[in-house]
């Protein structure tokens, strides 16, 4: 199918410059009535995003992550602070902002429950004044790539999540926005399921450019997807660079899995390495290193000093473990 | 305009959806039309031929237009925003590139022609076969009526609108949503015909808009308000309409400024 021409950004504001821009943001909830406390969920937080950046935004429970997506969207006002989302202030360009964005929201949905989820898509249209003929070609593509053919006749409450997901995704691409914002759009779904919506949002990037705000709790969509991480912890931004980036910051150590040629005794006096398990008898034994202090090869030297190496393997830090420990190291300082 | 329609129809489909409670409704319509007509035919019956410009015929297409259009003017409200801005799913309405209250507004002009189709027309043939109902004096009382009854929905869904929308700013917005659907039952004329009451109540009554979402309509349709009267009937409605869709927009607006979305 071929492209149409509306695929093209439209409007004539916010082409040149970030899409999103953030600067010194702060948002408190309550703190109105006689009871509640006043819980500040963004906290000075400022980052900008360029135009075809893929970007996640991750944190804990809590961390702001919804909040600052809301804020972007012009849903909710700062407490203090400028944001501005396709180079517009969302606050009093709301719907000049979403005709440019498509947003899903995990845990809500944007479709109409009692409704054929075909007649979802021509609502949307309408709404967001596609071209009924570009609108039918886009909904066509969608549904071919993201393989709904055979639900569109189907009332969105009989959905499985998995469908439910790919349809709300199909409905937030509709118009087919600059910016696309995902707040945890793999929640509850299993691994088949993510796998296949992670490889459609890929192939959609990699054709169209769409920029990708994504919110998740799941490391393998970032990974997947992502190639800068913003880490929100408290309100606050504790890291803004790349996915190795991230480890190195945090010192998390690389792990080498080292088979040896027969039963050796534990190398616990590798310079540089860290022994942290011995199995069969010595033939297979695990030695963890910082690799910012020292490189995979220098550690093997030192093993081949003591022992004949049959084989290795080199396993990469658990980037939850990553999060951890920089949740850990903010709530520290405190 | 288009996007509008769209709205509309959707809104039709949402509610064609449901036919049994479609059917159920109006048979529950008819049986309490059959009891009102007994009622007010009565009323009239023992205080002579008339009552405030109301004979026989007329009252009788009083109950049986009012039947009618019970399920098109939504009287008794709705709550489904009110539950949205609760959990927050109110969020998703503003990540649209339109206003919730016209989208919510057009779907409720499909619901209101839903049920005019399925549960007014069926009602009023039933009225009309059992009893002898005075029809619209004119072809002009015909289409001003139907449209003094487009206006009539606006008005209840504005205010049922309003209402929902006090979730902004209270937890538990059941109490005030009884509250107006009380008040919505007993001043738009469902009961009783506005015309009816004590003075004083008439007066009250004619300050609010609750008689555009029902007397108004079924003053011009059943023929007690004729001719140039009629024009003042509808101006009347459409200043309530216009002051409920202006007001609607206001409390959205603030309600908005306020939203604490949390979580999710």
């Amino acid at each position: 199918m071929t492209r149409p021409d509306h695929d093209a950004p439209t409007s004539p504001t916010g082409q040149a410059g970030p899409i999103i821009e953030v600067t010194n943001l702060v948002r408190d909830y309550g703190g109105l009535g006689r009871k509640s406390r006043r819980v500040r969920a963004v906290d000075h937080i400022s980052f900008g995003i360029q135009p075809g950046e893929a970007v996640g935004y991750i944190g804990a429970n809590g961390a702001g992550k919804s909040t600052t997506i809301k804020l972007l969207m012009g849903i909710l006002r700062p407490t203090a602070g400028q944001v501005r989302t396709c180079g517009l202030d969302p606050m009093r360009r709301r719907i000049d902002v979403a005709r440019q964005v498509g947003v899903v929201f995990g845990q809500r949905s944007q479709l109409w429950w009692d409704l054929p989820l075909r007649e979802s898509f021509t609502i949307l249209a309408a709404i967001h004044r596609l071209d009924p003929a570009a609108a039918r070609d886009r909904t066509a593509r969608l549904v071919d790539e993201l393989e709904m053919g055979g639900q569109l006749a189907t009332p969105v409450r009989s959905l499985s999540l998995g469908q439910r997901m790919r349809a709300e995704i199909a409905a937030a691409l509709l118009h087919s926005p600059r910016l696309l914002v995902l707040d945890e759009p793999t929640i509850g779904l299993d691994v088949l399921s993510k796998q296949r919506l992670r490889e459609f949002l890929v192939e959609e990037r990699r054709e169209r450019g769409t920029t990708l705000l994504l919110t998740t709790h799941d490391m393998g969509d970032v990974e997947r997807l992502c190639s800068r991480v913003l880490v929100v912890d408290h309100g606050r931004l504790a890291y803004d660079g790349t996915l190795p980036g991230l480890a190195a910051t945090v010192g998390a150590e690389r792990l080498l899995v080292i088979d040896l040629a027969e039963p050796t005794r534990p190398l616990q006096d590798v310079p540089g390495a860290r022994l942290v398990a011995v199995e069969s008898d010595g033939l297979r034994q695990r030695l963890a290193f910082d690799g910012a202090r020292t490189t995979a090869a220098a550690v093997l030297t030192e093993v081949s000093r003591r022992a004949t190496i049959r084989d290795l393997a080199v396993e990469e830090p658990d980037i939850e473990d990553v999060v951890r420990r920089i949740y850990a190291s903010s709530a520290g300082q405190r | 305009m288009r996007t509008f329609l769209l709205l509309v129809r959707a809104g039709f489909r949402r509610h064609s959806t449901y036919r049994l409670a479609l059917l159920a409704g109006t048979a529950t319509n008819s049986v309490f039309g059959v009891i009102r007509a007994s009622v007010l035919l009565g009323a009239i019956g023992s205080a002579g031929t008339h009552i405030a410009g109301y004979d026989g015929p007329r009252v009788l297409a009083f109950v049986w237009w009012g039947q009618a259009l019970l399920g098109v003017v939504n009287l008794w409200g709705f709550q489904e925003v009110g539950q949205r801005v609760r959990t927050g799913d109110i969020a998703v309405d503003f990540l649209r590139p339109a206003g919730p209250q016209l989208v919510y507004l057009a779907e409720d002009i499909g619901r209101a022609g839903v049920n005019f189709l399925a549960r007014g027309l069926p009602a009023l043939l039933i009225g009309a076969l059992l009893f002898d109902l005075a029809w619209p004096p004119g072809i002009g009382s015909w289409i001003l009526g139907l449209l003094s009854v487009a206006v009539a929905v606006v008005v209840a869904f504005c205010g049922s609108f309003i209402v929902n929308l006090s979730a902004f700013w209270i937890v538990e917005i059941r109490g005030i949503r009884l509250l107006w659907m009380i008040t919505t039952g007993f001043l738009c004329g469902l009961y009783v015909p506005v015309p009816w009451f004590p003075d004083w109540l008439r007066t009250f009554a004619e300050w609010t808009p609750f008689p555009s979402m029902l007397q108004h309509p079924l003053d011009i349709l059943s023929g007690r308000v004729d001719g140039a009267a009629v024009w003042g009937t509808l101006a009347t409605q459409l200043a309530w309409a216009v002051a409920l869709v202006v007001m609607a927009q206001v409390v959205l607006q603030s309600g908005r400024r306020r939203l604490e979305v949390q979580g999710g």
